[in-house]
């Protein structure tokens, strides 16, 4: 019986198991090796990860409020993956910092947070995983702490995280006024399109809307990731949003598919202004941090066409979008963290005459952002074909012109960063750099992934298979 | 029902209130504040539609008693970067706050 619900909940036991691990050695053991630290951090990571290939639990606990399935199993495995590789190109950089091992207590709290977050099947239990995966973000986001920037981007963080929660909490009062209950299940048969519960639909549309930083609500993304750690903003533009998707959906289509009709032409809106704005947002950024988080922004605008489609086929190309996009995103974070570790230098100018010096980074950035364009045959491309693909099977004609005009002007600022790296000239170059081992490990195994996914047929069936639509 | 009617119009006026200071007032603290004024407007919700309509269940109470457990979480880790903000800065007001610029 216990075992049932320790498998049941395998990823949440574990990462606390490393956190309470991590509090011993914290409290008992004054001087540690950090190497056999992060080396024991990573591995537990690689534990967590791999237990998601044992067995296929499926069932509920507390009363409905944990659920656990298939497509949820396969949704924490990629957020565990992707909090692996960044574990591993932060490697280099913690090594220097004092505070490393709190880094590790507050990154495995954000996670559990996630995976309750991601497994919740009530709003309660959505509202505390929430909380929790966003509290020790903010903490995080100061990490650097001899930089001013780092404790100013985290004190946006977490007063805009704040007013984001009061917002969906609001809605989710009103929900709870017109339907009785905060159980998924009961929401969802009890709810009528009255003005009051789509009052609170709408709050909740609000709050969603900025933790995926979609335009009009993403005035804290930018400032966040250029002033926090590159770790912590790789973490925030992949994990975070790409969780913060997850949920996304399944509440949307789980709890609201029946309300179809109503919230359609309000992701269709936020959709169209999120890519527009961030695209044009994006041209004039000078910095790389800044130029990738309004990036990250763009491709929540196209993640969006699908989750306007409502369709199996529209999930399973967000899970396959969000596995691609975890690649791409991370090899382009982890050159700009090589660099900006060794040099301090993270304006796009600086990479001027990269090409000379570094051929090696440079191809992997070039990998990288035409994986973000989309340009084939990386496999960007495919992951936007088939959100649009969702996206047409609904007849959203006018979303998809609009994408597709933003995807080429997409490729103008991409392409004009791998310009900056491979023709302009430079009178001093950024020195000769010789990378860690851990980053460079990231490097091949996202140069691999984007290279070679999208020509991996049974990838997109298996997450097809596990994918449910309204 | 009647009170109900008036205890939401007084939650409804809070929430937006609280909305309204986070928008337009530039000092940190304030507007930690702010987002206090609104989820103490959520929670009245939730107390007031769990006392009238659905007395039978405790659900709206549960919910309550954990929205003001974790705002004072969220105020700890808020207070602690504002507290770290002003000794780099000597300010807690939004303007002087400017390194970061889109």
């Amino acid at each position: 019986m216990i075992l049932d619900y320790l498998s049941l909940m395998r990823f949440e036991v574990l990462a606390l198991g490393a956190v309470i691990l991590l509090l011993l050695i914290k409290v008992f053991s004054e001087k540690m090796n950090i190497s056999a630290i992060l080396g024991f951090v990573n591995f537990s990571l690689l534990v967590i990860l791999g237990a998601s290939f044992i067995g296929r639990p499926h069932g509920s606990m507390f009363g409905g409020m944990f659920l656990n399935d298939g497509t949820l199993m396969l949704e924490k495995s990629i957020i565990t993956f992707a909090t692996l590789l960044i574990s591993l190109q932060a490697n280099n950089w913690l090594k220097n910092h004092s505070s490393y091992l709190e880094f590790y207590l507050l990154l495995f709290s954000v996670l559990i947070g996630m995976y309750f977050m991601i497994s919740s099947g009530n709003f309660l239990m959505f509202y505390l995983g929430l909380e929790m995966a966003t509290i020790p973000l903010a903490a995080l986001a100061a990490f650097d702490f001899n930089r001013i920037r780092s404790a100013e981007g985290a004190g946006k963080m977490i007063l805009s995280s704040a007013f984001s929660s009061a917002i969906l909490l609001f809605g989710l009062s009103l929900l709870y006024g017109t339907t009785g209950s905060l159980d998924f299940g009961t929401v969802s048969r009890n709810f009528t399109s009255g003005s009051l519960s789509l009052l609170g639909l709408s709050f909740l549309l609000v709050g969603f809307a900025f933790k995926i930083s979609a335009v009009p609500f993403h005035f804290w993304t930018a400032d966040t990731y250029e002033g926090s750690p590159v770790a912590i903003a790789t973490f925030l533009s992949v994990v975070s949003k790409g969780a913060a998707f997850f949920i996304f959906i399944t509440i949307l289509y789980k709890v609201f598919g029946a309300v179809y009709e109503k919230w359609i032409h309000a992701l269709t809106l936020l959709s169209a202004i999120t890519m527009t704005i961030g695209n044009l947002f994006a041209m004039r950024q000078l910095n790389i941090k800044r130029f990738l988080a309004f990036s990250s922004i763009t491709q929540a605008g196209y993640i969006l066409i699908a989750v306007a489609s409502g369709t199996k086929e529209g999930m399973a190309s967000i899970i396959y979008f969000l596995l691609i996009y975890i690649f791409s995103n991370v090899g382009a974070f982890t050159v700009v963290s090589i660099i900006c570790d060794k040099t301090g230098k993270d304006d796009i100018d600086d990479y001027k005459g990269l090409y000379k010096t570094n051929p090696k980074l440079s191809i992997a950035m070039m990998i990288a952002l035409l994986s973000l364009a989309g340009v084939p045959p990386t496999a960007g491309f495919f992951g936007k074909l088939f959100l649009l693909t969702s996206g047409a099977s609904k007849g959203l004609i006018v979303l998809l012109v609009i994408a597709s005009l933003n995807m080429v002007i997409s490729l103008y600022y991409y392409l004009k960063v791998v310009k900056v790296m491979f023709v302009d000239k430079n009178e001093n170059p950024i020195e000769n750099i010789s990378s860690h081992i851990s980053a460079k490990i990231v490097l091949i195994i996202c140069l691999i992934g984007i290279l070679s996914i999208g020509f991996i047929n049974c990838i997109f069936e298996y997450i097809h298979a596990l994918s449910f639509g309204i | 029902m009647g009170d109900m009617k008036f205890i939401l119009a007084i939650s409804f006026a809070l929430f937006f209130i609280g909305a309204y200071g986070f928008l337009t007032r530039r000092n940190m603290i304030t507007m930690l504040m702010a987002v206090e004024l609104m989820l103490n407007a959520v929670n009245i919700n939730f107390v007031v539609f769990n006392k009238y309509l659905y007395a039978d269940k405790m659900d709206g109470l549960f919910f309550t008693i954990f929205i003001i457990t974790i705002a004072a979480a969220e105020a700890a880790v808020a207070i602690a970067i504002i507290i770290n903000l002003y000794r780099k800065f000597k300010s807690i007001d939004e303007n002087d706050i400017d390194t970061l610029r889109w």
